[in-house]
């Protein structure tokens, strides 16, 4: 099986190219288009803005790339948030894959932006992806904007609001936390991701 | 809902992981990559490397170590010490750390919180504050903490210094009260409670630990986000999943 890492400048790109090593998957890190075409399944990490990752894959190439796939793709935090259809972080259009906005934590009394640390997930949705999690689990999230819930949602979590944690979409997948830092629920998460 | 967070601070010199009293007279508590997998495995939630010797030297981390525990650990875990540049930071992060942790190089050239934060997003940067209570009752900020013949007390009032630390792009705060660091009596509460009312980014209490009662304390009487403690942890004077037990019992939520 050949799994690549989209490269979109994301910091990340290392820790989750461990995790999979972890898992027995050498990943290879790629910004190009054929590889990510001919690639058994397509992982879009991203840690920063959303407006920069854009324009990033813009300069790379690879907006309708990404978006013409049709094998499994999970993008993991920022990359979930390039998923969707709009970014209120710069008011950025994103690859639309899923039809969700992504907007900022609403400032409310007492509460801590950006979300950090471990929160628990709430099923929402059967589905593959998820198999063997059960409901209450943690996961590790770092993030200022988030995406509501919706027809997409498969797991949320609340940070004042609930907000959606895991996403998919056809043959597209989003985690909003990082697998590759939550122990072992990311472990299992994204081992499911790699026997879709 | 969010837990709040038990964060193994081990102190890097060398190499090798060390602890002092008072920031003073620091002896090898053990290897980096050792302690991290035994903090893991135990529950620990995050984990922060202080490269200690970093600041006062004039010098950058050493990035070897960082991409090891990487490749090992499968928790969050932030890298500070003598990261003075957006180059520096990103071969940081590179390497595999989830964030990183500025502080003296922060008090000399505050534009760099700015520029970090620009890079990498604010949730990449925590902002470290060494803290002390002067004569005249008002905390002040220390720098170079990491060598006491270099530590320099500053004019700089700490909460002046962590609302500003804020508007610049800091993601995370790591409060560090020194006058109750090493020594095992309790997070300073009445500096972390002052803090929290200022502070709207996640709060981390470091300095004092050395009881389970001391976290119940800060989570719930000054409301911290997480709690940083390095010697109760490293010499097993508390074992963590006996404290997240503890904890959960008076309320607190953790992640079990």
């Amino acid at each position: 099986m050949s799994v690549v890492l989209v490269d979109a400048g994301g910091t990340n790109i290392g820790s989750v190219r461990y995790a999979l090593q972890r898992l027995g998957v050498d990943a290879a890190l790629t910004s190009d288009a054929t590889t990510i075409r001919r690639a058994d399944k397509v992982i879009l990490p991203g840690v920063g803005a959303a407006g920069p990752g854009m324009a990033r894959l813009r300069e790379l190439g690879l907006v309708e790339v990404l978006r013409g796939l049709t094998q499994p793709v999970l993008g993991v935090c920022l990359g979930m948030q390039l998923l969707c259809a709009h970014s209120e972080e710069g008011d950025t259009a994103c690859l639309g894959v899923i039809p969700a906005p992504v907007r900022r934590f609403v400032d409310a009394p007492g509460l801590r932006v950006p979300h950090m640390g471990w929160n628990t997930l709430s099923i929402r949705q059967k589905h593959p992806l998820l198999a063997g999690l059960d409901d209450g689990e943690q996961a590790y999230f770092v993030h200022s904007y988030a995406v509501p819930t919706g027809d997409y949602t498969l797991a949320s979590s609340g940070h004042a609001d609930e907000f959606s944690a895991i996403v998919a979409r056809g043959n597209f997948h989003g985690m909003q936390f990082h697998p590759e830092r939550s122990a072992a629920v990311g472990a299992r998460l994204l081992r499911n991701f790699l026997s879709l | 809902m969010l837990s709040r967070r038990i964060i193994p601070c081990l102190d890097v010199r060398d190499g090798q992981v060390v602890k002092g009293v008072r920031f003073r007279d620091h002896v090898v508590m053990g290897e980096i990559v050792d302690l991290a997998l035994r903090y893991r495995d135990e529950g620990a939630d995050e984990l922060v490397f202080y490269d200690i010797t970093a600041s006062p030297e004039g010098r950058g981390v050493d990035r070897g170590w960082v991409e090891k525990v990487a490749r090992v650990i499968d928790i969050p875990f932030c890298v500070a010490g003598g990261i003075r540049s957006v180059d520096e930071a990103r071969a940081v992060l590179h390497a595999g750390a989830d964030k990183i942790s500025v502080n003296s190089p922060a008090l000399e050239r505050p534009a760099l919180i700015d520029e970090l934060a620009a890079a990498f997003g604010v949730q990449c940067v925590v902002v470290g504050i060494d803290s002390l209570r002067d004569a005249d009752g008002e905390w002040r900020v220390r720098q170079y903490t990491g060598d006491p013949t270099k530590t320099r007390a500053l004019a700089r009032r700490t909460l002046d210094w962590m609302v500003e630390a804020q508007r610049r792009g800091a993601g995370e705060i790591v409060l560090n009260c020194m006058g109750s660091d090493g020594v095992r009596a309790g997070y300073d509460l009445e500096q972390l409670s002052a803090a929290r009312v200022i502070c709207q980014v996640p709060l981390i209490a470091s300095g004092g630990a050395g009881a389970p009662e001391h976290f119940r304390d800060a989570f719930v009487d000054a409301d911290v986000d997480g709690a940083l403690a390095a010697s109760v942890f490293h010499s097993g004077a508390i074992a963590i999943p006996a404290l997240k037990h503890y904890l959960h019992e008076c309320g607190v939520a953790v992640r079990r």
